[in-house]
């Protein structure tokens, strides 16, 4: 520092960092390819077995393969897995901004309660009928487990935002959240039908076997809806990462930021639950995956974040079918028993300094 | 050349009117303005309402920048923060914010160029989470120059370096301003260095201005007294340098309030040795 021009640095760090992020962009390449794999063993797999070169053909061709393959892939299969995909990949990126925006790495649609309002949410229109929302008609149960969501994220964001308010006093905010609408929910199951208690029951575990193609392009559009608003704000939704005080100094409108992904990550949250139930610790092993691996750059995080959620989802699937031939494991029981000793490990292991 | 003057400028904290009433001559690129005044005295707030994050009554006048918003650049106090991020990419980040995902090769070069500057190429791809309070000021010195304002604020820049960086930090900054025609405000506590290197100093005390002008004028034995309330000499050394000498705490301080805690303390001891 003899002089105090700043000139032309040496390209060392140049380098160094083109190559950082072309490690990065390698890793997502592999993930694609690995959640590209695990999607083709999804469908090969189940209870009736076929070669996977017919699997392959009925994907590809579908008119090459009999009509009994045809249909087994296509119309039961397929959207399961691709429910699995969209699922996981929508509940890790709510995960991954809700930990971003509440600077908590304990935050998840799951932890948070905002899994268990949207749950309650959507049993009000199954067990009672109500709708929250007017007009919903046919999206009556996912508009009204996106109305509790909101309800739920917004509790969350608004307390966050007050003085004095810890990482902590949030999570036990959100284990609040979980238990009272859990409660309410055994309540309305409590005052339900035979039938429809067994929706429901059916439904908190978390099951993918309730996919329909219709299911699956609203949380596809929900999905194509979120990536993009939250890609134009993806230096800015990293700064947050700073601070408050630095990502305000570099311009950053943090209120409008932070309530705008609050929004969305309630949308990102609620869909999947309405329509396969609750699967836990998606959103929450999802993003510290890719934040291991990628860092927290936005622009890698993101995608990273997206394809782990789905991978891990993916793959949960597949075994869901192993682990008892001829039995489909809810989806929802897995993810727990996998996701609860994370959780654990997240806490006990000192969190702040990994973080 | 750029130029900036307060004109009756207030800030708003909350509801509550923090800083009020503050208006200085204009200040133009190349100066290095020193901001003083005691611990919770306004200069952050100042600072902030400068820099358009807070509300208030007055104006900033600002003029022969075609910067627009990013003329202005704030530096806050250190912040510790624990994001999975390089110094590097914290960095970028300051830089690109507001741009598109294409990182170019111009922000790369610029960034190594900072670096190197503040001679913190060493730590490049650490993390932010293992750096020390020193090592995370000078980063928030380089995520503000890489944004190349015209006018830079920089709150407490040295209060965690130590005396080698501390000079070689306020020197560079100097050197900065001139070359660049750029204005650096510096909220500092240590007076001998204001003296050495601001051009101008600004006295805030409970929000409000309570002197402005050229740092020896300002830097007084009076205000030494009145403002922080110690016995201080102000002399020139062997190399004619300004130098504060601080000879004890003000007894107008016993008065003031200030030591109220003590004595109450002291009154307070038999009354608890008698329960």
């Amino acid at each position: 520092m003899a002089t105090a021009s700043i000139a032309e640095g040496a390209a060392e760090g140049r380098g160094v960092y083109r190559a950082l992020a072309w490690r990065r962009l390698l890793i997502i390449t592999g993930l694609t390819l690995a959640l590209l794999v695990s999607f083709t063993v999804d469908i090969a797999w189940g209870p009736a077995r076929y070669a996977l070169g017919d699997v392959v053909a009925a994907i590809v061709s579908p008119g090459s393969v009999t009509d009994k393959i045809r249909v087994v892939v296509w119309d039961i299969r397929m959207p399961m897995a691709l429910m699995a995909v969209i699922t996981g990949a929508a509940l890790s990126l709510a995960g991954a901004q809700m930990q971003t925006i509440l600077a908590n790495p304990l935050a998840s649609p799951f932890t948070l309660g905002i899994s268990a309002a949207a749950s309650f949410g959507a049993a009000l229109a199954l067990v009672l009928g109500v709708s929250l929302v007017p007009f919903a008609g046919i999206f009556m149960v996912p508009l009204n487990a996106f109305a509790m969501a909101l309800v739920a994220t917004l509790i969350i964001h608004f307390i966050s935002q007050a003085r004095g308010v810890t990482v902590q006093t949030v999570v036990l905010l959100g284990i609040a959240l979980v238990f009272t609408f859990n409660a309410m929910l055994a309540f309305l199951q409590y005052l339900a039908t035979e039938q429809a208690l067994q929706s429901v029951v059916f439904w908190t575990m978390g099951s993918l076997t309730k996919a329909t193609w219709e299911k699956i392009w609203i949380t596809l559009a929900v999905l194509v809806f979120a990536i993009p608003l939250f890609a134009r704000h993806a230096w800015a939704l990293t700064a947050i990462r700073l601070g408050e005080d630095k990502a305000a100094s570099f311009g950053v409108n943090v209120r409008r930021i932070r309530l705008e992904t609050m929004l969305i990550v309630a949308l990102l949250a609620a869909v999947p639950v309405s329509f396969v139930g609750t699967i836990g610790f998606v959103g929450l092993v999802g993003p510290h995956i890719a934040r291991m691996v990628v860092g927290e750059d936005q622009r890698f995080f993101l995608p990273t974040a997206i394809l782990c959620g789905a991978l891990i989802l993916s793959v949960t699937s597949v075994v869901s079918k192993s682990i008892l031939p001829g039995v489909v494991f809810p989806i929802g029981i897995i993810t727990a028993l996998v996701g609860v000793p994370f959780f654990f490990s997240l806490i006990i292991s000192n969190v702040r300094r990994s973080w | 050349m750029v130029s900036i003057a307060l004109d009756n400028l207030g800030a708003y904290y909350g509801r509550r009117l923090t800083v009020s009433a503050i208006s200085t001559p204009v200040f133009s690129g190349g100066d290095v303005v020193a901001v003083i005044g005691p611990n919770a005295a306004g200069k952050s707030t100042l600072f902030k309402r400068i820099a358009g994050l807070l509300r208030g009554p007055g104006r900033v006048a600002v003029t022969g920048t075609d910067k627009g918003k990013r003329a202005i650049s704030y530096m806050p106090q250190d912040t510790s923060a624990n994001a999975v991020l390089t110094v590097y990419e914290s960095i970028l980040l300051a830089r690109k914010q507001g741009g598109g995902w294409a990182v170019g090769d111009d922000d790369l070069a610029l960034i190594d160029g900072v670096m190197s500057a503040i001679d913190i190429n060493p730590i490049a791809f650490r993390n932010l989470g293992e750096l020390s309070g020193g090592q995370r000021q000078l980063v928030s010195i380089a995520q503000a120059l890489v944004r190349e304002p015209d006018i830079l604020l920089m709150d407490e820049p040295t209060s965690a370096l130590d005396l080698h960086r501390q000079m070689e930090v306020l020197s560079f900054m100097r050197g900065v301003a001139r070359e660049r025609g750029m204005i650096v405000f510096i909220a500092i506590h240590d007076l001998n260095q204001a003296m050495r290197f601001a051009d101008h100093a600004m006295v805030i005390e409970d929000g409000r201005l309570r002197g402005v002008g050229r740092t020896a004028d300002v830097i007084t034995t009076a205000l030494l007294r009145d403002v922080y309330r110690i016995e201080a000499r102000i002399e020139t050394c062997s190399r004619g340098l300004a130098q504060v000498i601080v000879d004890g705490v003000s007894p107008k301080l016993a008065g003031a309030g200030r030591v109220a805690p003590a004595l109450a303390e002291a009154e307070l001891t038999p009354a608890l040795a008698a329960q």
